[in-house]
């Protein structure tokens, strides 16, 4: 394999794993002179196990939940080194990692304003350890830890606004992205890298196995989620929304049928209803509906 | 040169004359006074390290350890509950054989909580793959941080370590101590030159996932080299010595008047002072009575104690821990050398004392070695105030 590929083929992820193609399209876009942090999690277990590796550039991985605070030694140690400017330095992690048990590193990570690029591969829950729910689970959606029954229609609560939360921090670039947009995420890639500074970027990357669609759909999936207004992608520089993808927005629906975890809400139109209030909501507050 | 300081500011002098590249930590009594001085040579310029105020001890850790894995000399220091907080992290860089130097201001464990001094903290890790001196008084402290980077970033070694030293009582107390000078640290201390670094000219990849056809192995390495490193702390020790003319021995155990002693109290840590002293008042009544004092507790120097011990009849551990359930921590040790051997003391009994921070007084030393009969007693509570049990049970 040529040395220059800087996540290589050969990897255990499953077909169509959504995550696979968004962390390759990352570390490509930012370059071999990028020194990887990775939380434990689905990306971590299917690119390094011993005694091979994916990975083309200098990576490491500690714990689930810290590699904010994993990477704010390896950025503080560049710049003792003086050789930081040289470097960039990525953090990346699952939606668990991120939003819930990695939260307070990552949020010291934000606050001290180290420069390193925070990547969240959002595939809304605990993939690694057989779909539990996360706190970027959507709303209704069933996991193993958040079934639909006779008393529930899934997951209770709708997903923890992460990227509003990275935002609070006052950090100078804040991006969601999706593996069905290839060139809008390693754009946003380029363009945080080239800012100095705490940087968030928020991937939606759809799981085969937890959403329960067949593999071939990834992409067309990843797209519907952004057209019918439930994944907005949106850029924030310094506090300002400065860009959003704007849609011409498609009914829920055609995106829930898609999926095998929202199939008990199909024959219950007041559920429906409540998640299409989601995505208008999101249309409304980030302005995504295109002119016509 | 001579200098009259706290324990506290003579560590953080250390660790500067140690050149770190990274510093960080998360405030928590009694370690803060290190941490504060070290955060103000920052400030002044003194010191060129980048010191990274972290959210928590788990994010203190973790910087550090990224740091190290970056190829640069990197330093934190907890105590108790940061300490525990921390474990997690604690277990992954010896995992990771990252050469960190921790200092571990030993306080007890919550709850009650409590800040002042026992060992529970860094005895309840002693699992984790750390190297763990303890320090008697401040100059051993000193000293012992400089022996821990250049044992930690030895090739054969590379392990954290972590120096311990009783909170408050050594932390706070002051003391004339000799620091080392610089020109003689950077000849014994040499730049950090590390094997694996994070490094975009030759990338590597580090924390790997190993199944059950390669874990062991990792586990084995690092038990193999703590086996080792019994050897490495004597030799590091004879070259400390030839360039700092202060001479640890072995850095294993100390022999205090055990010769021809028929009682020996084994302890670890600055509770060894005030043993000594009463050695010393009891010896000069003719009495045969000695200390073994425990320096490594990890690795543990099973073969020194054997030795130490072999031809002593009675034998009291003194523990400033207790694994609740079981033997007390250092006994079970002490218990074990003698396993299986030839020879053995005709009694080892265990006594728990000083836990949160009750003064370990000449007597308690006395009642210790009173309660030292030919009956054996196990985790043995001394200076129990038995009013306050009799309150709680309601008898």
């Amino acid at each position: 394999m040529e040395n220059n590929i800087l996540f290589k083929p050969g990897h255990t992820a499953c077909a169509g794993c959504g995550q696979a193609i968004a962390a390759r399209l990352v570390i490509e876009a930012s370059g071999a002179n990028t020194i990887v942090v990775n939380n434990t999690g689905c990306l971590e277990v299917f690119s390094t196990k011993y005694p091979e590796t994916a990975w083309g550039v200098p990576w490491i991985h500690s714990l689930f939940e810290n590699s904010a605070a994993v990477a704010s030694g390896v950025e503080a140690a560049l710049k003792y080194l003086g050789t930081k400017d040289l470097t960039n330095v990525i953090a990346q992690g699952g939606d668990g990692s991120t939003a819930d048990i990695g939260l307070q590193a990552l949020s010291g990570m934000f606050e001290r304003g180290h420069d390193i690029l925070y990547v969240c591969y959002d595939n809304e829950a605990y993939m690694n350890t057989g779909v539990q729910r996360s706190g970027l689970t959507p709303f209704d959606t069933n996991t193993t830890t958040s079934p639909s029954g006779k008393q529930s229609s899934g997951n209770l609560r709708p997903k923890k606004p992460m990227p509003e939360i990275a935002v609070a921090h006052g950090i100078p670039y804040v991006a969601t992205a999706s593996a069905g947009f290839p060139q809008d995420l390693q754009r946003k890639v380029k363009k945080a890298i080239s800012i100095k500074g705490p940087k968030y970027i928020q991937v939606h990357v759809p799981c085969p196995l937890g959403w329960r669609h067949e593999t071939n759909q990834t992409t067309p999936i990843a797209k519907l989620a952004v057209d019918c207004g439930l994944y907005p992608l949106i850029e924030y520089e310094s506090g300002v929304l400065i860009n959003r993808k704007q849609i011409t927005p498609k009914p829920v629906e055609e995106y829930l049928k898609s999926q095998g975890r929202f199939k008990h809400l199909l024959n219950n139109p007041e559920e429906i209803k409540k998640i299409q209030d989601i995505a208008d909501n999101n249309i409304k507050k980030y302005n995504l509906k295109a002119e016509a | 040169m001579k200098e009259f300081v706290e324990g506290s500011h003579a560590i953080a002098e250390i660790i500067r004359l140690c050149r770190p590249g990274v510093v960080s930590a998360y405030p928590i009594t009694p370690q803060t006074h290190i941490v504060e001085d070290l955060a103000q040579m920052v400030s002044d310029g003194s010191l060129s390290s980048q010191f990274v105020n972290v959210e928590s001890e788990h994010s203190a850790a973790s910087v550090v350890l990224g740091a190290s894995a970056t190829g640069v000399r990197a330093y934190t220091a907890t105590s108790s509950q940061g300490l525990f907080y921390m474990a997690e992290v604690v277990f992954n860089i010896a995992g990771m054989r990252l050469p960190v130097v921790m200092t571990c201001a030993n306080r007890a464990i919550s709850a009650p909580i409590n800040i002042w001094n026992d060992q529970q903290d860094s005895i309840s890790l002693r699992d984790a793959g750390w190297i763990q001196i303890y320090a008697e008084d401040n100059q051993e402290a000193v000293d012992f941080h400089l022996i821990a980077y250049r044992l930690a970033e030895d090739k054969r070694v590379m392990l954290p370590v972590m120096v311990c030293m009783d909170g408050f009582i050594l932390t706070h107390g002051m003391e004339t101590l000799d620091m080392p000078e610089q020109e003689k640290i950077d000849k014994f201390l040499p730049a950090y030159k590390p094997l694996y670094k994070l490094d975009t000219a030759h990338p590597i990849t580090m924390g790997i996932l190993a199944d059950p056809d390669y874990y062991m192995e990792a586990r084995y390495a690092i038990q193999a080299t703590m086996k080792e490193s019994v050897e490495y702390l004597s030799q590091i020790s004879k070259e400390f010595n030839s360039v700092f003319g202060r001479d640890y021995k072995d850095l294993l155990v100390e022999e205090y008047k055990i010769e021809g002693a028929d009682k020996v109290i084994v302890a670890m840590g600055s509770v060894c002072g005030t043993i000594k002293e009463e050695v010393d008042a009891q010896r000069a009544k003719g009495k045969k009575v000695g200390l073994l004092r425990i320096i490594s507790f990890r690795p543990f120097p099973y073969a020194r104690v054997y030795e130490a011990l072999k031809d002593v009849a009675k034998v009291a551990v003194l523990d400033k821990s207790v694994s609740l359930g079981a033997y007390a921590p250092i006994a079970v040790e002490v218990k074990s050398a003698f396993c299986g051997k030839k020879k053995a003391p005709q009694v080892i009994s265990s006594f728990v004392a000083g836990l949160g921070g009750r003064d370990i007084t000449l007597e308690s030393v006395q009642e210790v070695f009173r309660r030292l009969g030919a009956k054996e007693v196990n985790a043995d509570f001394i200076d129990l105030k038995p009013e306050l049990l009799k309150e709680e049970y309601g008898e």
